[in-house]
């Protein structure tokens, strides 16, 4: 076990070093940049070729690169373009706000997603299963910022259930500990400023939650389907077994395994959804970041380490899910 | 009184759009409390489906079986699902052909043995595990306490097999059916695993229901045999009988496939022509008399009736192999 873990973690430097030539080299081949964006059109070439200088983008790519190497290595992401705030301020800032929003979604998106997948594929082919099918395809093909709005319009402006935007109401007496709003006012027993927090969740974390919830039901619903055709759900059957024991023991198990997995993909998913979600419920986290810092500005610090950070969550929310893999599954764990 | 009684067993599987397939047609037998039954016949002609039948394993939807199956005075098909669970893995317990995916890969083997105990004696996870640990030492499975953590995977065909075997047999059933039990496993792997039936049986006193194409099983182990052919009972006799005279072409040409070593090498092995799918459906005749050597005007045009032998078996034939006149 700990030498699984060990090899992922060395995957897990490789990629974040290609990753980071990667970035660095892709983010510079995009036309415009932080001199256009800061100075605008009508900037004269002395004004422009100063700054080009104070920023260091004068220097031969390769030494602005090993510059950004060296830093990086160090633990400095270097500041902001923009603000002039270091990149990591900047970041762990906006981070609580991302975390807590995906968060709330990867919980209705398992705790709905599993359930309602697995009754599916119970009631195989009858109409609550023909009506799964068909939901969960629109769930899948719906765009997010569609959804987004469309939900936005409907319970914030024509029925006024829900607040339209942020993470919690203005003027709102709340005391910041972790940056988690939800979480903070549990820790300070502020439980209106809780209630609140979640009140503003709702929408946002319904919204991101849509695509991954669609697709773990119809993976449970296909895994569960395959496990009850299986040789050894016969047995149990054969055992004149309960069938809640049947179900508890032998058939969720066993098909939890490839929903695991597609938890894992789906973290990928979530953090692109992240942006868009954010950017329609002006939900300040680091998808309203990384939009900012590409439209107002081409901040190269803070996208670099941005983009950085989506990696590193994406590979060890998966080696997460390959260590749970073990848990469920002994024939992974001798290897 | 027979310990089983099936009656005029049929299964029909109904899929939209597709003709309705009769897996078994009105098949009859009995078992009586110790004997050792073997149903044998080629892939494909109903026998694994006669089991299932049986246990009520079959899929709850697209297919329809009636007939009887009486154990002791019940009729099986009349229970309620509810009830029918109450007695699988109680009084019958069952035994499958590849014992690797017949196993849950997930779970240790001793929760898969206790858990029958604990289901229908009563028994507390610890009492069960306890006596799981007794039934793998019964079957022959060495160590078995530190077995009772391992998973599946990590025993070998025969154990698995014999673990089987104890989950069927746990809590002493007086009807056990074993389909294949010895199909997946290695030739000198499956002369152990019958030998253990064989003991285990013969010292409970459970009757066995034994369901084989192979020829060599039922020779060893069982009292009566049932031969299918096409979902019907072609013949039934002794086994001392049917070795000795077969009466119907089909038993004949299954014990003539059998490789023997006391004839030339180089010689050209036995075969039964064709294969079960090509059969005429019973009501229009004899389904093998496309297959058969000593086919004649009376196996075509309608049902060839099941009648008793005067050695007290049955035969399904209008034109049978002539028996050896006694001297």
């Amino acid at each position: 076990m700990v030498r699984v873990i060990l090899r992922r973690l060395i995957q897990l430097v490789v990629t974040l070093i290609a990753l980071t030539t990667l970035v660095f080299f892709w983010l510079r081949s995009l036309p415009g940049g932080p001199v256009d964006a800061l100075l605008g059109e009508r900037a004269t070439p002395q004004t422009r070729e100063l700054l080009t200088r104070a920023l260091g983008y004068d220097q031969p790519i390769w030494t602005q690169y090993g510059r950004f190497v060296k830093n990086v290595v160090t633990g400095n992401f270097g500041n902001s373009i923009r603000t002039g705030e270091p990149v990591m301020d900047v970041i762990s800032r906006s981070f609580p706000a991302t975390i807590e929003l995906a968060v709330a979604a990867i919980i209705i998106a398992i705790g709905l997603g599993i359930p309602l997948g697995y009754i599916a594929a119970r009631y195989r082919g009858r109409m609550l299963d023909n009506a799964t099918i068909i939901v969960t395809l629109i769930g899948i093909s719906i765009p997010i910022f569609f959804l987004g709005y469309l939900l936005k319009d409907l319970l914030t402006q024509n029925i006024h259930i829900f607040p339209p935007s942020g993470r919690i109401t203005t003027g709102m007496d709340n005391t910041d500990v972790t940056g988690f709003f939800v979480l903070d006012g549990l820790l300070t027993r502020e439980f209106d400023a809780t209630a609140d927090a979640l009140w503003h969740l709702v929408l946002p974390a319904i919204t991101l939650a849509t695509i991954p919830l669609a697709i773990i039901i119809r993976i449970t619903r296909a895994s569960v389907l395959d496990v009850l055709d299986e040789d050894y759900i016969r047995t149990a059957d054969a055992k004149g077994l309960r069938n809640t024991t049947i179900r508890k023991r032998h058939v969720l198990r066993n098909a939890l395994l490839p929903v695991v997995t597609t938890i894992g993909l789906q973290t990928g998913a979530l953090l692109a959804g992240a942006v868009l979600t954010e950017k329609v419920y002006n939900w300040g986290g680091l998808g309203t970041l990384i939009t900012d810092s590409i439209s107002g500005g081409r901040d190269y610090p803070v996208l670099q380490a941005l983009i950085l950070l989506a990696a590193v969550v994406f590979i060890v929310v998966n080696l997460l899910v390959d260590l749970s893999y073990a848990v469920i599954d002994p024939r992974v764990r001798v290897q | 009184m027979p310990l089983l009684d099936v009656r005029d067993l049929s299964v029909v599987f109904q899929r939209k759009g597709a003709k309705p397939f009769t897996a078994v047609d009105g098949v009859n037998f009995t078992v009586e409390p110790g004997q050792t039954v073997g149903l044998v016949g080629e892939s494909g002609c109903g026998k694994s489906v006669t089991s299932l039948a049986i246990m009520g394993l079959l899929p709850r939807r697209g297919n329809k079986v009636s007939g009887e199956v009486r154990f002791e005075d019940t009729d099986l098909l009349k229970l309620r699902p509810q009830e029918l669970r109450d007695r699988r893995g109680r009084d019958i317990g069952m035994i499958f052909q590849d014992p690797l995916s017949s196993l849950n890969p997930v779970l240790p083997l001793g929760l898969q043995v206790a858990e029958v105990l604990e289901r229908h004696q009563g028994r507390t996870r610890q009492a069960a595990l306890r006596e799981a640990r007794n039934l793998l030492d019964a079957v022959g499975i060495p160590d078995p306490t530190r077995r009772l953590k391992e998973f599946p995977h990590q025993l070998s065909g025969g154990m698995r097999q014999r673990a089987l075997i104890a989950i069927a047999l746990a809590c002493k059933p007086r009807l056990l059916i074993a389909d294949e039990p010895t199909t997946a496993l290695d030739v000198t792997i499956q002369a152990q695993i019958l030998t253990l039936l064989k003991q285990l049986v013969e010292e409970s006193g459970t009757a066995l229901v034994m369901i084989t194409h192979d020829l060599g099983v039922v020779a060893g182990l069982c009292d009566t045999v049932n031969v299918l052919y096409a979902g019907k009972v072609v013949e039934r006799a002794e086994r001392h009988d049917l070795f000795a005279e077969p009466r119907h072409p089909y038993t004949h040409g299954l014990l003539q496939s059998v490789p023997r070593l006391d004839v030339d090498r180089g010689g050209r092995l036995h075969q039964i022509r064709g294969s079960v799918s090509d059969n005429i459906p019973w009501p229009e005749g004899c389904a093998f008399a496309p297959r058969c050597d000593r086919v004649n005007d009376a196996c075509i045009g309608e049902t060839v009736p099941l009648e008793p032998t005067f050695r007290g078996g049955a035969l399904r034939c209008t034109n049978p192999v002539p028996q050896e006149v006694p001297a």
